[in-house]
């Protein structure tokens, strides 16, 4: 008896995951419409277009919709929260929580709402909402209404444009073809923006690939703050002599104007 | 026309930013004040982070005072000596204020300080300026045009303290305590503020010392090249928040301002220019009360960290 046991419990579980099995054998193939962005002195924002294919090998399973995700992160850093409280009149900063980790920027796409289309087990396990993304871990013992307080950071960043959620806005054609469009703003900061690409059935993540796009400032910009950063006695005497240079000019030019 | 601004990483109109700069050095070569105490709200507003406003906004001062007091020479408005002693007082309050400045941020109070010191002493200062201003026009007016034989200037306390010195350009014989201490007020103010401070100086002088309205405008801008000037290079070599690119434009619009405010400075009357100032020092005061007292729109701010 313990014999079949040990013969048909390897069995069952191979069963068990069969609905996995197959749908591993879907898998992601994506491009991006550009992995380099140049900020130059008329940078003003730039437009990523996000594509890509659902590969396999069999016909589409049965069952849940096939559904994507896509993110955008740009790199991240640790933050202070502060909240304003109205102390003998006047409105001061009273509590303040500490975030160990926000991405400057992130922009999520998806086919449909998180709650449809993404399971609680597998948004915890690759980060995916905002909640997720947010890091901050043991700050409820830091203010007693911390959840106010990532919530604002989150309602702050939308509106700076650093923080997007575009639930529905991936196109999915015929289950196979996607595409995203993610608009990244004006005020960007270098660094390596990491782009991820998921596609889920039933909740389940069954395929992801990551691609990354590098920001880098370039030109002038880049001189500028690479001296200013590595020279920055040298940055801060050409700053007023250029300061200088400007004033003398400008009360020579008019007494000319004048005469 | 967009353009993106290296240290502040933003993208801003060029347009705008030649504009605001002209507005404020406007207002500087009208006034003397050095206009910190307007560009860096104003910038502030635009969206230009904290550190990045408060240290180009000190480097755009510095243009606009070079070219306001180079117009103020050319007149012999401009007490060098004075200057001098003001500056000295300036470096010793600067050098305090910046142990200030460190122990407040340590606090997470500075915004509060910073706002509180602005409406204290702008309240303080406007007030009294616009007062004296509108007395004097009105005494103007009742005697017309008959005025008695005006002194130079007003014999004030300062004239009763030791070490004396005699300052030629403003026809002062003074001691040089009075002016080493406004001077030092300024230079702490311009520490922990991000101004100039010529709204303080601007005032003290003509009320506490009893310098001549001719000479103050001048000698205001040539103690505010220097404070201003010491506080550009302290932010670019402690935090490296002077974009370049940012106070050029603010540079371009300011030094142009200057001169037209210059001009019509020599057109007004000092009553009348004071008044003005008064009244200019007077709404930006009242500007940063109400935030204080109103309700803000978003309670929350966010403060990066460096990473260690």
């Amino acid at each position: 008896m313990r014999r079949l046991w040990a013969l048909t419990l390897p069995l069952a579980l191979a069963l068990a995951s069969l609905p996995q099995l197959t749908g591993a054998e879907e898998q992601i193939v994506t491009g991006l419409s550009q992995n380099r962005v140049e900020i130059t002195a008329n940078y003003d924002g730039s437009n990523i277009l996000i594509y890509g294919a659902v590969k396999r090998t069999a016909p589409p399973p049965e069952g849940p919709r096939l559904e994507v995700i896509v993110t955008v992160e740009g790199p991240a850093q640790p933050l202070v929260l502060r909240r304003k409280e109205k102390v003998a009149g006047i409105w001061i900063n009273q509590s303040a929580v500490t975030i160990s980790s926000a991405p400057s920027f992130y922009a999520v796409a998806t086919t449909g709402p998180f709650t449809e289309i993404l399971s609680h087990t597998d948004d915890l396990r690759y980060r995916i909402s905002l909640p997720q993304v947010i890091r901050a871990i043991g700050i409820t013992a830091e203010a007693a209404d911390s959840p106010d307080f990532v919530e604002a950071l989150k309602r702050i960043r939308m509106n700076e444009d650093r923080y997007h959620i575009a639930i529905g806005r991936v196109q999915l054609l015929q289950e196979t073809l996607f595409r995203a469009d993610v608009e990244l703003p004006a005020n960007l900061s270098d660094g390596n923006y990491k782009v991820r690409l998921f596609i889920l059935r039933g909740g389940q993540v069954i395929d992801r690939q990551d691609r990354y796009i590098g920001v880098r400032k370039a030109g002038m910009e880049r001189d500028l703050f690479n001296l200013a950063h590595e020279q920055p006695l040298l940055y801060g005497v050409i700053s007023l002599l250029l300061a200088a240079f400007a004033g003398w000019a400008a009360s020579a030019g008019f007494r000319y104007m004048r005469r | 026309m967009q353009i993106y601004l290296p240290i502040a990483e933003v993208s801003i109109n060029a347009f705008l930013l030649l504009g605001l700069g002209g507005i404020v050095g406007f207002l500087s070569g009208m006034f003397g004040v050095g206009g910190g105490f307007l560009i860096t709200p104003l910038l502030l507003f635009i969206g230009v982070p904290a550190g990045v406003a408060v240290a180009t906004g000190a480097n755009q001062v510095v243009a606009s005072s070079i070219s306001g007091m180079l117009v103020q020479m050319k007149r012999r408005g401009v007490d060098f000596r004075m200057g001098m002693v003001l500056l000295i007082g300036g470096l010793i309050g600067s050098f305090i204020g910046v142990q200030v400045f460190a122990w407040m941020t340590a606090l997470g109070q500075i915004d509060l300080f910073v706002q509180l010191s602005y409406v204290l002493f702008l309240g303080l200062i406007g007030g009294l300026m616009f007062v004296e201003s509108l007395r004097s026009i009105l005494r103007n007016r009742k005697q017309g045009v008959a005025m008695p034989v005006r002194r130079s200037h007003v014999h004030t306390w300062a004239h009763r303290l030791p070490f004396k010195m005699k300052f030629r350009v403003s026809g002062l014989y003074v001691s040089i305590i009075p002016p080493l201490l406004i001077g030092a007020l300024v230079g702490l103010l311009s520490a922990c503020m991000g101004v100039g401070g010529g709204f303080i100086l601007v005032p003290a002088m003509i009320y506490l010392l009893g310098v001549p309205t001719r000479v103050v405008v001048g000698t205001s801008l040539f103690q505010i090249i220097f404070t201003t000037g010491f506080t550009t290079l302290m932010h670019a070599v402690n935090s490296q928040t002077v974009d370049m690119v940012l106070a050029l434009l603010l540079i371009v619009g300011g030094v142009i301002g200057a001169q037209i405010g210059a001009l019509v400075s020599t057109r007004l009357q000092a009553e009348q220019l004071r008044i003005l100032l008064a009244l200019l020092v007077i709404s930006v005061c009242f500007k940063i009360a109400l935030d204080l007292l109103l309700q803000p729109a978003e309670l929350f701010s966010i403060t990066p960290l460096v990473l260690p």
